[in-house]
C-alpha cells in the first residue's frame, strides 16, 4: 500500500473518516447544531480530492493502471478510478450533501443520535462512491453490503413502528437479495476462475467459455443472479417490494438519499459488470433487462396511481423510474441487425442512462426537499393534506410542482431531455416497442403526478401551522431545484459529462 | 441558410413570460396586475404586428425571417439549436396570438379570485403558443408545445365552471397522449441515419431525403405526427375532450384554446405533415378528406342539438375545423396542376377562425357573467338589453356561417375551390356543413337574443367599455379580412408555395 493507493481511493476515505470524526464529535460535544455542518465540511474535502483525481485523469483512462512502476498497484484490478467512476462520485457527494442540508432541521426529532445519522450516511455514500470504481466481485459486494447496511439502521432511526418495520424489510429483503447475489459471483468464479470483470471478460471471450459444462448457460445463470442483488438495490421489480413501505416509513432525507444515491452507484455496478464483464453474452442479459424495464415502468406507474400517501407514491414512482433507466441500459446493446451477428455496444444508450440518473437526482431531490418541509409544517405525508399548499406556502407549492412536471418528463425541465434521449436510444437500439411503451407510461405517470398538482392549487387550505423551515434547508430546495430546471433548458454540460464518462468504459 | 439573431422574435416570444415574472414577483394589488398585463398584451401586440408589417414581401419573402438562432445543446447526442424564425405561414398566425393574448387579458378583467395567478398563467400561455408559432427546431417546438399545458391546466381548473376538474384532466390527458406520439416521431426522424438534425428548414427542404435508412416506415412517422396534431385540432374522432375544456373554461381561457391552442394542430399538420412528408401527405390526402367531411358533418349535426351555449360554439369548431383537414387534402390532387388554393385555405381558416371563434367565446362569457345561465332555452330577447354583445355575436356569427364581406367567406370559398379540383364529391358533402352551419348560427341568435323578452333580464346592463373593447378588436379584424383579404392570404402564399413545390404530382 503506497501513498498513491491512498490517493487513488482518497475522496472515498475523506468521506469515511468524516464520518468517524462526526460519530466522535457527537460524543464529545453537548450543543450538537454543528454536526451536519462537520459532515458538509468533510464532503468538501472529498470534493478537492476529486476534482484533483479528474484533473489529473487528463490524458490517462484509469488512474489505478497509471502506475509508471513495472509493478501494479494493490488497487490494480479490484478498483478504477475512471471518468466513469468519477462521473458517479460526483453525483453520490452532490446528492449526500444536499441531503445532509437539507437534514438540519430533521435531525432535531432523533435528538439522541445525530452524529450517528449522519455517520451512517457518510458511510452508506462511502460504499456507494466504492461501489461505482469497484471492477472486481468482492470489492463490489463488499461496498454493496457497506451501502445497504447503514441505510437499513437509518430506515429504522425514527423507532416508530412503520420506521422499525422499514428498517427490518430492508434489512431481511437486502440480506436475501445480496446472498443470491453472492451465489451467482460464486458460479462465476467458478466457471472462469477469475473474480476481476477484465479477467472474466477474456474468459467470456474466448472459445473456452463453451467448453464449460453447461456453456454459456452456466455464465448467465451467474449473471442472473447477480442481476438479483443489483435490482434490488436499483429497485427494479420484481425486487420492488420493500420500496413502497420503506418510502413511507423511514426518515424523509434518508429515503431521498436512497431514491437518487443508492439507486446511481447501483446503476454504476451494473453497467460496469454487465458492459466490461459480460459484453460477449449480451444477447442473452439484454433481452432479460428489457422485460424487467418493461415490467418496473408498468408496475410502478399502475401501482402509484392509488396512493394516498405521498411517500408511498414516491416509492411506486421510483420503481417506474428505474424502469425507464432499465430502458436506457437495454439500448446499449443492439440486439439486431448487426453485422457480426454479435451484439452491438450502443453508447447512446449508457449516455443516456448517466444523464437520466443526473436528471432525476435533481427532480427527485427537489420533490423530496419540498415534501419534507411540508411534513415539518404539518406533520402529515397523505396527499390531502397538501390541499392549499399554494396559499399556504406559494414557493413550496411551485418547488414541489416544478418536481412533478419534471417528474413526468414535461419540457423544460431536466427528465425530458433524459427521457427523450433514452427513448432516442431505444429506438436507435431498435427497441421501438419498448420506447413507445415507455412514453404511454409517462402519459399514464401524469395521471398521478398531476392529482397532487391539482390538491395544492384545487384545494382548499388546511389549518394554519406554525413551525418554519431554515434556511439551509431552503438552500439546498432551491440549489436542486435550479439544477432541475437549468439541466432541461441546457442540458449540454451533463450530457458531455454522461459521454465522456461512457467514453472511459472503452467498448 | 440564414443564422444570426436579430432578437426580434425572442422578445415577442418572451415578452408575455418575462412580464409574468414581474407580476408574479413585484406587481401589488388586483388592480395594478391588470394594467401591468394589459400593458404587456399590448406591447406585445405591437411586437408581433411589427413582426407581420416587417415581414419582407419582396423577391426573398418565400424565406424563413428574423431568425434568432444559436446552438442549445452542442454534442452528439441531441444537437438541437434555440432556432427561431417565421415564414409566410407563421407570420400571421404570431399577429393572431398577439390579437387574442390581447382580448384575453381584457376579458379577464372582472375575475376577482386570485387575479395574480390568473393574469401569470395566461402569459405564460401566451409565451407558449408564440413560441410554437416560431419554433423551427423540432425539440424547441415539442418544448413550447409542452409549455402550453399546464398554464392551460390551471386556468381551467381554477377559474372554470362545472365540472372543471374533470374537464381540465381530461384536456391534459388527451394533449399528452399526442404529444406523446409525436415525440416517438421526432425522436425518430433525428436518430435517421442521414438526417442527424431538428432543424425544421433543413427536414422541410430535403422533405424527400428522409428515404434511406429509416428508423420507422414514413408512412408511420407521418400518422404518429398526425395524431399529436390531430388531438389539438380536434379532428373526430378525438375531439371528445373540446367540449368540456370549453364548456367549463372561464372566458379567457376559451378565447385562447380555441384562438390559438387550436392553431397549433392546424399549424403543425401544414409545416410538419405536410412541409415534412409531403409524398405521404399526398398519398394519404384520401384518408384527411374523408376525417375532414366527418368532422365538417358530424359536428354540425351534434352542434344543431346542443343547448348549452358555449358546447354549441365549441362543436362548431369541430365542425369548422374539419374544414382544415378538407383544405390540406386538396393536395391529393391527380390529374391537372397542383395549386395552393386549398392550403392556403386551410390556413386562412386557421387564421379568421381564431377570430371568429375568439369573438363568440368573448359573446358568451358576456352573456353568461349576466344572465349566469348558457342554456339557451332559458336566454331570448337579450338583444333588446346587451344590444353590444348581440351584434358582436351577430357579426361573428354570420362571419362564421360564411357571409361575403367577412374573413370566414374568404377561408371557405378558398378550401373549397382547392379541394373540390381533387375530391369532388366529398367536398360537395362537406358544403353541406356550411349550410348547417347556417342553421344553428341563426337558431342560436334568434332563440337567444331575439324573441321573447324575458323579465328577469329586464335589469340586465350591456357590455362595459372595457368589456366591448376586445370584441371591437376582432370585429375590426374580422371585417377587414374579409374585405382585404390579400392582406392575409399573399403572406400565406409566401410560406405556402415552397411547400406546394415539394408535393410530387401525378402520384397514383
Amino acid at each position: 500500500m503506497t501513498l498513491y493507493d491512498l490517493y487513488l481511493i482518497s475522496p472515498q476515505l475523506a468521506v469515511a473518516s468524516t464520518g468517524i470524526l462526526v460519530i466522535l464529535l457527537d460524543l464529545v460535544f453537548q450543543r450538537k447544531g454543528f454536526l451536519p455542518y462537520a459532515a458538509f465540511a468533510g464532503l468538501l474535502v472529498s470534493l478537492t480530492f476529486l476534482v484533483i483525481q479528474s484533473v489529473d485523469l487528463a490524458g490517462a483512462v484509469n488512474l489505478v493502471d497509471a502506475v509508471d512502476s513495472g509493478a501494479a498497484g494493490v488497487l490494480a484490478g479490484s478498483l478504477a478510478v475512471d471518468r466513469f467512476s468519477l462521473f458517479f462520485n460526483y453525483l453520490v457527494l452532490a446528492a449526500l450533501g444536499l441531503v445532509t442540508l437539507a437534514s438540519v432541521d430533521y435531525v432535531r426529532r432523533i435528538e439522541r443520535f445525530r452524529g450517528e445519522y449522519f455517520g451512517l450516511l457518510l458511510f452508506s455514500a462511502t460504499g456507494m462512491m466504492l461501489l461505482a470504481s469497484a471492477t472486481e466481485l468482492i470489492t463490489i459486494y463488499i461496498s454493496l453490503e457497506l451501502t445497504t447496511l447503514p441505510l437499513a439502521a437509518l430506515s429504522a432511526f425514527l423507532m416508530t413502528s412503520k420506521s422499525s418495520e422499514a428498517g427490518m424489510k430492508f434489512l431481511i429483503i437486502g440480506a436475501i437479495s445480496s446472498a443470491v447475489m453472492l451465489y451467482g459471483m460464486a458460479l462465476i468464479y467458478g466457471f472462469t476462475g477469475s473474480t476481476q470483470l477484465d479477467e472474466i471478460a477474456v474468459v467470456v471471450t474466448s472459445a473456452a467459455a463453451l467448453d464449460l459444462p453447461f456453456g454459456g448457460y452456466a455464465l448467465l445463470v451467474g449473471v442472473v443472479l447477480m442481476l438479483v442483488g443489483f435490482g434490488f438495490k436499483i429497485s427494479s421489480v420484481p425486487f420492488q417490494m420493500w420500496v413502497p413501505d420503506i418510502y413511507e416509513g423511514a426518515p424523509a432525507p434518508v429515503v431521498a438519499f436512497l431514491s437518487v444515491a443508492s439507486k446511481a452507484a447501483a446503476v454504476a455496478v451494473l453497467i460496469r459488470v454487465l458492459f466490461t464483464g459480460f459484453f460477449p453474452i449480451a444477447l442473452d442479459w439484454a433481452s432479460l433487462i428489457t422485460v424487467l424495464a418493461a415490467a418496473s415502468m408498468t408496475l410502478g406507474n399502475l401501482a402509484a396511481m392509488g396512493q394516498s400517501n405521498i411517500r408511498r407514491l414516491f416509492g411506486y414512482s421510483t420503481i417506474a423510474h428505474a424502469g425507464y433507466i432499465l430502458v436506457g441500459i437495454a439500448a446499449g446493446v443492439r440486439t439486431s441487425g448487426s453485422v457480426t451477428g454479435g451484439p452491438e455496444f450502443v453508447s447512446l444508450g449508457l449516455n443516456s442512462v448517466l444523464f437520466y440518473l443526473a436528471a432525476y437526482a435533481a427532480a427527485n431531490l427537489t420533490a423530496f426537499f419540498a415534501i419534507i418541509a411540508v411534513s415539518q409544517r404539518t406533520g402529515s405525508d397523505l396527499i390531502e393534506d397538501y390541499g392549499g399548499l399554494v396559499r399556504r406556502a406559494p414557493f413550496l407549492a411551485v418547488a414541489l410542482t416544478l418536481a412533478l412536471v419534471a417528474l413526468i418528463g414535461v419540457p423544460p425541465t431536466s427528465i425530458f431531455i433524459a427521457k427523450l434521449v433514452i427513448f432516442s436510444a431505444a429506438v436507435k437500439s431498435g427497441l421501438v416497442w419498448l420506447a413507445i411503451l415507455g412514453v404511454i407510461n409517462s402519459v399514464v405517470s401524469a395521471y398521478y403526478y398531476v392529482r397532487i398538482v391539482r390538491v395544492m392549487f384545487l384545494e382548499p387550505p388546511q389549518e394554519q401551522e406554525a413551525s418554519g423551515i431554515s434556511p439551509v434547508a431552503w438552500f439546498a430546495l432551491t440549489v436542486s431545484g435550479v439544477a432541475m430546471i437549468g439541466i432541461g433548458i441546457a442540458p449540454g454540460f451533463v450530457l458531455r459529462a454522461a459521454e465522456i464518462a461512457v467514453g472511459a468504459l472503452m467498448l | 441558410m440564414d443564422t444570426g439573431f436579430s432578437g426580434l422574435l425572442t422578445a415577442t416570444v418572451f415578452l408575455p413570460a418575462a412580464g409574468a415574472v414581474f407580476i408574479l414577483l413585484l406587481v401589488r394589488g388586483d388592480r395594478n396586475i391588470r394594467v401591468v398585463a394589459a400593458m404587456v398584451a399590448v406591447a406585445d401586440l405591437v411586437l408581433t404586428l411589427l413582426v407581420f408589417g416587417l415581414f419582407s414581401r419582396g423577391d426573398d419573402a418565400a424565406r424563413f425571417q428574423f431568425i434568432d438562432q444559436f446552438t442549445w445543446i452542442p454534442g452528439e447526442t441531441l444537437r438541437a439549436n434555440y432556432l427561431l424564425g417565421v415564414d409566410g405561414l407563421s407570420a400571421p398566425l404570431v399577429a393572431l396570438t398577439g390579437i387574442l393574448g390581447l382580448c384575453a387579458v381584457l376579458a379577464s378583467w372582472r375575475i376577482e379570485t386570485r387575479v395574480r395567478e390568473h393574469f401569470v398563467w395566461l402569459l405564460v400561455l401566451q409565451t407558449a403558443v408564440m413560441g410554437v408559432f416560431s419554433s423551427l427546431d423540432l425539440l424547441l417546438f415539442f418544448l413550447f408545445w409542452e409549455l402550453e399545458l399546464v398554464p392551460m391546466y390551471m386556468l381551467i381548473s381554477i377559474w372554470g365552471t362545472g365540472r372543471k376538474e374533470y374537464s381540465a384532466m381530461k384536456f391534459l390527458m388527451f394533449t399528452i397522449l399526442g404529444s406523446a406520439f409525436m415525440l416517438v416521431a421526432i425522436v425518430a426522424v433525428f436518430l435517421t441515419p442521414d438526417v442527424g438534425t431538428f432543424d425544421m428548414r433543413a427536414l422541410s427542404t430535403q422533405g424527400t431525403m428522409l428515404g434511406a435508412g429509416v428508423l420507422l416506415p414514413l408512412g408511420a412517422l407521418f400518422w404518429l405526427f398526425f395524431i399529436g396534431f390531430a388531438i389539438k385540432l380536434p379532428v373526430w374522432p378525438l375531439h371528445t375532450w373540446l367540449p368540456d375544456a370549453h364548456t367549463n373554461a372561464p372566458t379567457a381561457a376559451s378565447v385562447m384554446l380555441a384562438g390559438v391552442l387550436l392553431k397549433m394542430g392546424g399549424y403543425g399538420l401544414l409545416r410538419i405533415n405536410v412541409g415534412m412528408f409531403p409524398a405521404q401527405a399526398q398519398q394519404f390526402a384520401w384518408a384527411l378528406v374523408t376525417l375532414g367531411v366527418i368532422s365538417v358533418l358530424y359536428g354540425a349535426v351534434v352542434t344543431l342539438r346542443q343547448t348549452d351555449l358555449k358546447r354549441l360554439i365549441a362543436y362548431s369548431s369541430v365542425s369548422h375545423m374539419g374544414l382544415v383537414l378538407v383544405g390540406i387534402g386538396s393536395i391529393g390532387v391527380t390529374h391537372g396542376a397542383l395549386t395552393s388554393a386549398g392550403l392556403n385555405g386551410a390556413a386562412m381558416q386557421l387564421f379568421t377562425h381564431g377570430t371568429i371563434t375568439g369573438l363568440l367565446f368573448l359573446g358568451a362569457g358576456l352573456v353568461y357573467d349576466k344572465t349566469h345561465t348558457r342554456y339557451i332555452p332559458d336566454l331570448g330577447g337579450l338583444a333588446g338589453r346587451m344590444p353590444l354583445v348581440a351584434a358582436g355575436l351577430l357579426i361573428a356569427g354570420f362571419a362564421s356561417l360564411g357571409l361575403p364581406g367577412l374573413s370566414g367567406f374568404v377561408s371557405e370559398v378558398l378550401v373549397f375551390l382547392g379541394a373540390f379540383r381533387a375530391y369532388p364529391w366529398p367536398t360537395a358533402l362537406a358544403v353541406f356543413g356550411i349550410v348547417l352551419a347556417a342553421g344553428y348560427i341563426l337558431w342560436m341568435m334568434e332563440r337567444a337574443f331575439f324573441g321573447v323578452r324575458r323579465d328577469r333580464f329586464a335589469d340586465i346592463s350591456d357590455a362595459s367599455l372595457i368589456e366591448a373593447l376586445p370584441m371591437a378588436i376582432l370585429v375590426i379584424t374580422i371585417v377587414g379580412v374579409g374585405i382585404y383579404p390579400s392582406i392575409l392570404t399573399d403572406v400565406f402564399e409566401f410560406g405556402l408555395s415552397p411547400i406546394v413545390a415539394l408535393i410530387p404530382v401525378g402520384l397514383p
